[in-house]
């Protein structure tokens, strides 16, 4: 479909891709895609992905999940750059070890998270270039959802959305959760049901609008039982 | 060199970077050393950091890494100690990241830092202050003092000066002398002050501090006065939001005064003018 932006004064078509000499620099980076979700309940977590691995206009992989499982009680979601996504985790992993061995106790998610903080801060001048959410539960064994930037700014809370369609599930996620912008309606607290069911139709919506959101959904659900998966097929076009 | 020998000198931290032996620059591809004793930062290989990160941060293609900005804070002594006022939106590019972001630290029951500028930068800088608070009570047995902490980090910020962080603070306390409000800044500046306010909506919070600021003010009228500045500026300025968080530093300590949502504080303000 072209339209009237495609030609330009004197009637000629427009390259959009040309515009004079372009230098091209390497660049360490590329995008690609996905998102992740993590809602923390009363006595429970979400984290869920899609399975999407795209670069450009193509699809790599549509068996790519985002979600990474650290600890029994700790899960995080990493997009941006794949690998990036793929060393940061790897570090984590090796750090949760050396702190399992130095301390002799797991790692509980609000150390991860501030361990991470500092991971990702120590290339603060050459960045991973990856969106981080972690879900788990927290020492009183209460949800617990904590969002970075790709720098290490982190804060906890209690719904996040984060990668490529995250600025189209995030006030979603402020109306149904947080009760944002409704009026005369009772705030009941999130049951596990409720979330999961929450979930699936947030990431069908996000497949629905974002060309890099689909293929399968990857949910992840923590309790203190441990760590439950299921995968539900998205659209894949 | 001979004569270095003679005075006895050991330069044997010669090679380490500018944190001293607790820091140094990694380049290399060879080994890694996860960071966890000493604070290790990776720098792109022949490249000034802040060149080589701008385009990715302004969207070069489809790679864009957003960092979060922007802020209101403000922080004015007066006779009853320190008033200590922020808002709470994060924004990544111009996305609002976060609505109740925490810009204040509270680094020990006497002091407090607050944030303004790069997020992350801000929350490591002055986590890292937190811990070098603590070790110089655990040194010295009692609490350091305002104008050293600002110190402190006034010396972290000149050692990276020109690599791109960008840090606006107000370190305020309670010590020996009486309060203190000292402003730090990504550039090495250092100002003791009675007012300050720093951020992108600094210019709208100066607007309605200055023209209600007295010294004698009661306790009542300046947590007011705190509050409508920043709901005023987070009016004006787009990236400045959410809720204003107030604090008050006095002898015995800080305490939190409230947590008010800017749309209704500008709702009050605008019924009160009828």
């Amino acid at each position: 479909m072209l339209s009237a932006a495609t030609y330009g004064e004197n009637g000629k078509m427009n390259d959009y891709h040309y515009s004079g000499p372009v230098e091209h620099r390497f660049s360490p980076y590329t995008f690609n895609g996905g998102t992740v979700l993590a809602v923390a309940g009363e006595d429970f977590a979400i984290v869920a992905s899609d399975t999407r691995l795209s670069e450009g206009y193509s699809i790599h992989s549509r068996d790519s999940p985002k979600c990474y499982k650290l600890t029994d009680r700790t899960v995080i979601g990493c997009s941006g750059f794949h690998g990036d996504c793929l060393t940061l985790t790897k570090i984590i992993d090796a750090r949760l070890k050396m702190y399992k061995h130095s301390n002799n106790k797991t790692m509980t998610s609000g150390a991860i998270a501030a361990m991470l903080s500092t991971i990702l801060y120590s290339r603060r001048f050459f960045p991973y270039y990856v969106y981080n959410i972690i879900g788990g539960l927290d020492e009183e064994g209460k949800g617990a959802v904590y969002s970075f930037d790709p720098v290490g700014s982190y804060q906890r809370d209690t719904y996040k959305a984060g990668g490529s369609a995250s600025a189209m599930l995030q006030p979603l996620l402020d109306n149904q959760i947080g009760f944002k912008n409704m009026e005369n309606v009772e705030h009941l607290p999130l049951s596990q049901e409720k979330a999961v069911q929450l979930v699936k139709d947030v990431f069908i919506s996000a497949a629905e609008r974002d060309v890099y959101t689909g293929d399968a959904l990857r949910i992840c659900i923590v309790t203190k039982d441990g760590i439950k998966e299921d995968t539900i097929p998205l659209r894949k076009d | 060199m001979a004569l270095l020998e003679v005075c006895g000198y050991r330069d044997e931290d010669r090679s380490a970077g500018p944190l001293g032996a607790r820091g140094r620059f990694v380049d290399r591809s060879s080994h890694f050393s996860f960071g966890v004793k000493t604070a290790e930062f990776a720098v792109p290989v022949g490249v000034d950091p802040q060149a080589f990160l701008s385009p990715y941060t302004a969207g070069e293609g489809n790679v864009r890494i957003h960092l979060n900005h922007g802020t209101t804070t403000l922080a004015f002594k007066f006779q009853h100690g320190v008033v200590v006022a922020v808002d709470s939106r994060a924004s990544a590019g111009n996305y609002i990241d976060s609505k109740d972001a925490n810009k204040v630290i509270e680094i020990n029951p006497y002091l407090l830092g607050t944030m303004s500028g790069s997020a992350a930068d801000c929350q490591y800088w002055e986590r890292l202050l937190a811990k070098e608070c603590r070790l110089f009570k655990l040194r010295n047995k009692e609490r350091i003092s305002v104008c050293a902490a600002s110190k402190l980090l006034s010396n972290m910020m000149c050692e990276y000066r020109g690599m791109g962080l960008s840090m606006g603070s107000m370190i305020c306390g309670w010590d020996k002398q009486g309060p203190g409000l000292y402003y730090v800044d990504d550039d090495g500046t250092r100002l003791s002050g009675q007012l300050f306010s720093t951020g992108c909506g600094s210019s709208y919070a100066y607007g309605v501090v200055d023209s209600g600021y007295r010294y004698e003010l009661s306790v009542e009228e300046a947590y007011d006065l705190g509050r409508r500045a920043i709901a005023h500026a987070t009016h004006r300025d787009a990236y400045s939001g959410g809720v204003v968080n107030l604090y008050h530093m006095r002898q015995d300590g800080w305490i939190k005064i409230c947590k008010d949502d800017v749309a209704e504080l500008i709702h009050q303000y605008a019924l009160e003018n009828k």
